[in-house]
């Protein structure tokens, strides 16, 4: 099993609902988020093209957080998702340094925290608060091991790349362009 | 122009603007993060445990952040605290995903700067005005009282509602029992009433909300200047999302590369104010090249050779001069709506209150409707159906004498809603006037903001001898009122069953999932409190309003009980198709009972009987067109203060093409002030975004922001407002509308001496 997650950029308008979701799903206090927008424009008027991503943790296969680990609170779940168990955590900001995404970020009660895939609608059966709240329907999650859920099956039809792939993080959150 | 008419100065006013003296302890600290950056700064806010672990209890509800109301379920934790909305999946308007604003929709109800108590303005023995917070006893005694006295010395109909949401229907009851017809909503004359006029005035039937555009399913969707995705019109974005998996193509026309610009096969990107000129040429291609769907035309409409004979000086290379779209864009992008025609959609747009040659410019997108045959034709438009929930019975209301139509001196005679602009003019005194306005309802609507020409609105609020404000929020308006009445939110509220058109008919409950926090309380309970103590209780003869509901509920095959399990109920429609069937006779509620592409009622009424394009004003040198717009995540003024949306977008900021941007010597962030044509300096200074996307001749703000009211502490003062900046208002002959894009803005460093560059 390996959890991963596909995000149609053409289809993404980057209205934050994603953010907004992931903060009332996940209690995220006001000020920090667990996912953000990205807008890159290129050209020039009037040749222009917009390239818009919801973007979070990658839940990468080869994680620099969990390696740097200290206290072995940052760790892989089932279907390689990270996760940071907070009472485990000692804020060192070690993992946060050594994402190459910015993902992660200190929690004011102490802890580094960031996006689980939401672990626990997972596993319910759920989908991710982000995918299943999205207007556009432009993001995709499933498991990639199985080659007829949904988010294999739209990555067999359409191009894909992921973010920063030189850093050698193998990550999990795929961008459909 | 009556912009300028009526000077009344502020030294005659007995109507002090007065800051509410918030009454909650500190507001959070927040510094807001823009749409790009990752993190924001510290914060203080009480962190739950992951909700996960608790079964949620949950309540239905529809949403009150826009008008899409979109329902959905309000879940509360083991504490009953209400943590977060989710969408109805059985809901047509959202299909189980809020948007933005609806997910967000809790912050509105834990805003600590809400309107907690009622409020009445005294004045002190030093002649200092101030609010003095009140019993609803004393509150409602005072509105009440000051009602009647209207009533015995000018007429009933001297009293106006402006509306805006759910409460309007209870107000508009209570107004119409006393006597007035004069109800008003901003969403009409400042956004959407000219394409309803032209709709009427070319098929015989209007659009309303939501429209009955079969996104979904279209092959090409024509947006002019409309921002789908920009504006979460919720159903609309999805569906928009769903025509781009299928391929379907859009073709943007916008002088602004939008979102949907960036996700179109065509985008033309126009020159502002001259959209007129390209449909005309747009319409000249399809019937000389004869793309139109002639069978459809034959069957269906009324003066197409008029049209025809008409159109053809309007050739692309005209257009090209005007518009600066190239000829060969024109005809290609004319093509590709003639190729996926009947199930192509050339889109009213929402707010389209532009230049005041607005209703013509509908017109125009009507008749290439028409023409391309996608009025009732799938991937066009499809019929919408709607429930008939009956009122629950109260007495006929008293038939009135005098209504705002009469002060607009025979004008406008094809609107057909009350225009807010009317009344507000309407409430400053004038000689050809018999009953000028002096009592005001303002439900849940910022005036100062919405309504154009901030300075007249308050010269028409400086005159009333009555100004009740309900809102859930200290906006602008409740600084002037005599009266504030705060509103609890749609989340602790029963409300009207929500009726919406759509492609099935439904019905969606409004419950409350918490009691109202503070001493607010719903409108309905407002309304029906204020009718005891006018005599007018046999209008609300309901003991309480759930029982009013399940009287409703019941009418329509359905109950309370039932509704507070499935939130949402789909009815079977009772029309067969969707669609027109192949051959089928219709009778259009026209004059001629055809689409009208000559339209008979205009003629009628002295107006051209196809649309014109009139050259508007230019910018003088150095100023560029002042163009606004919307944020996924804000709803115009209302939101500006919700911790969650404001924690996404937290200001506006001012758009500059980077060859302006060099020209000024403008730098991203830089903080300037926007002086308009008139000489108005913006209240508050702006960030800079220097952007490609906009172009070299107009400048782009998103509307909104500018607050200035300091008790909205997350929002005053954050960006700027282009409703200040509005001064210039190009009424449109045909329905009254107030064209607000007229407008040119420069830049200032300080507000004291101009620099230029």
């Amino acid at each position: 099993m390996r959890y991963a997650m596909a995000i149609d950029t053409k289809k993404c308008v980057g209205c934050s609902d994603c953010v907004v979701a992931c903060q009332t799903e996940n209690n995220v206090p006001i000020g920090y988020c667990r996912d953000w927008i990205v807008e890159v424009t290129d050209g020039t008027y009037p040749q222009l093209e917009i390239e818009l991503r919801s973007e979070r943790c990658n839940h990468c296969d080869n994680s620099p957080c969990v390696r740097c680990c200290p206290t072995g609170a940052s760790h892989y779940e089932a279907g390689g998702i990270v996760v940071v168990t907070h009472h485990e955590c000692i804020g060192c900001g070690a993992c946060i340094t050594s994402c190459p995404y910015d993902a992660r970020y200190s929690h004011p009660e102490g802890y580094v925290d960031k996006c689980t895939f939401c672990l626990h609608r997972v596993k319910k059966g759920q989908q991710p608060a982000c995918v299943a709240v999205c207007p556009t329907k432009c993001m995709y999650f499933g498991d990639l091991d199985d080659p007829n859920s949904e988010v294999s099956v739209i990555m067999k039809k359409r191009k894909h790349k992921t973010l920063i792939p030189e850093a050698g993080t193998k990550p999990q959150v795929y961008y459909l362009i | 122009m009556f912009a300028e008419n009526y000077q009344i100065s502020m030294s005659n006013s007995r109507r002090d603007f007065i800051k509410i003296t918030s009454l909650s302890a500190a507001g959070l600290a927040i510094s807001g993060k823009y749409l790009y950056s990752a993190h924001a700064s510290q914060s203080a806010q009480q962190t739950l445990t992951e909700s996960a672990a608790a079964e949620m209890v949950r309540t239905s509800t529809y949403c009150e952040v826009c008008f899409w109301k979109c329902a959905g379920w309000v879940y509360k934790n083991e504490d009953g605290n209400i943590k977060k909305i989710i969408g109805n999946d059985d809901d047509t308007n959202c299909n189980g995903r809020l948007c933005p604003r609806g997910t967000g929709g809790v912050g509105m109800y834990y805003d600590e700067d809400r309107l907690k108590t009622p409020l009445l303005r005294v004045t002190g023995e030093d002649g200092k005005q101030t609010y003095k917070e009140v019993s609803w006893d004393e509150a409602l005694d005072f509105v009440a009282k000051k009602l009647q006295q209207i009533k015995a010395e000018h007429g009933p109909e001297c009293t106006a509602l402006f509306t805006h949401g759910s409460g309007g229907h209870y107000w508009g009851n209570l107004l119409k029992a006393f006597g007035s017809t004069n109800i008003a909503a901003p969403s009409y004359a400042q956004c959407r009433g000219p394409r309803e006029v032209a709709f009427l005035a070319t098929f015989g039937e209007s659009l309303d909300s939501p429209e009955p555009t079969d996104i979904r399913d279209t092959r090409c969707l024509v947006l002019i200047g409309s921002h789908i995705g920009e504006n979460m019109h919720n159903g609309q974005v999805q569906e928009m999302s769903d025509a781009i998996d299928k391929g379907a193509a859009i073709i943007t026309v916008d002088p602004r590369y939008s979102t949907a610009a960036s996700k179109s096969k065509f985008w033309l990107p126009i020159k502002p104010a001259t959209d007129i000129a390209l449909l005309l040429a747009w319409i000249r291609e399809i019937i000389n090249n004869n793309w139109y769907d002639r069978e459809y035309v034959e069957k269906y409409t009324y003066g197409f050779e008029e049209l025809k004979a008409y159109i053809q000086p309007f050739t692309a290379e005209w257009a090209y001069g005007i518009t600066t779209i190239k000829p060969d864009q024109i005809k290609e992008s004319a093509r590709e709506m003639a190729d996926a025609a009947p199930a192509v959609i050339i889109h009213p747009g929402r707010h389209v209150t532009w230049y005041g040659d607005d209703t013509q410019r509908l017109r125009a997108v009507a008749i290439l409707n028409a023409l391309l045959g996608s009025w009732g034709r799938r991937g066009g438009y499809y019929k919408p159906e709607k429930l008939d929930v009956p009122e629950y019975p109260h007495p006929p209301f008293p038939p009135v004498t005098r209504n705002w139509r009469m002060a607009m001196g025979g004008k406008y005679a094809l609107a057909d809603l009350a225009l807010a602009n009317g009344v507000c003019d309407a409430t400053i005194p004038s000689p050809e006037l018999d009953c000028n306005i002096r009592g005001w309802i303002v439900n849940g609507t910022n005036l100062v903001m919405t309504l154009p020409d901030k300075k007249k609105t308050i010269d028409a609020i400086n005159n009333l001898e009555l100004l009740v404000v309900v809102d859930t929020m200290p906006m602008e308006i409740t600084g002037y009122a005599d009266v504030v009445l705060p509103e609890c939110t749609y989340l602790e509220r029963w409300d009207d069953i929500r009726v919406v058109h759509g492609r099935v008919p439904n019905i969606a409950l409004r419950m409350p999932a918490a009691e109202p926090k503070y001493n607010s309380k719903p409108a309905y309970w407002m309304a029906k409190e204020l009718s005891k103590k006018m005599g007018l209780e046999a209008y609300f003869a309901w003991e309480k309003f759930e029982d009013m509901l399940e009287w409703q509920l019941k009418e329509v095959g359905s109950s309370l009980e039932e509704m507070k399990r499935i939130g949402v109920k789909n009815y079977p429609r009772t029309a067969d198709d969707l669609y027109f069937t192949p051959g089928e006779e219709i009778e259009f509620s026209t004059n001629t009972g055809k689409i009208e592409l000559m339209s008979t009622a205009f003629q009628g009424e002295g107006f051209d009987p196809f649309p014109v394009y009139t050259p508007h004003m230019e910018p003088p040198a150095g100023f560029y067109y002042l163009n606004y717009g919307r944020a996924p995540m804000h709803t115009f003024s209302r939101t500006a203060n919700n911790p969650y949306l404001t924690d996404l977008m937290d200001e506006n900021k001012v758009w500059v093409n980077p060859k302006i941007a060099k020209e000024w010597g403008l730098k991203n962030d830089q903080l300037v002030y926007l002086e308009n044509q008139d000489g108005i300096i913006s209240d508050f200074m702006v960030k800079v975004r220097v952007t490609e996307r906009v172009r070299f001749d107009s400048v782009y703000i998103v509307h909104g922001f500018g607050h200035s009211d300091k008790k909205l502490s997350r929002a005053f003062g954050k960006g700027v407002s282009d409703s200040q900046l509005i001064t210039r208002v190009l009424v449109d002959p045909i329905m009254g509308g107030t064209g607000m894009r007229g407008n040119f803005v420069t830049f200032r460093f300080d507000k004291e001496s101009e620099v230029k560059s």
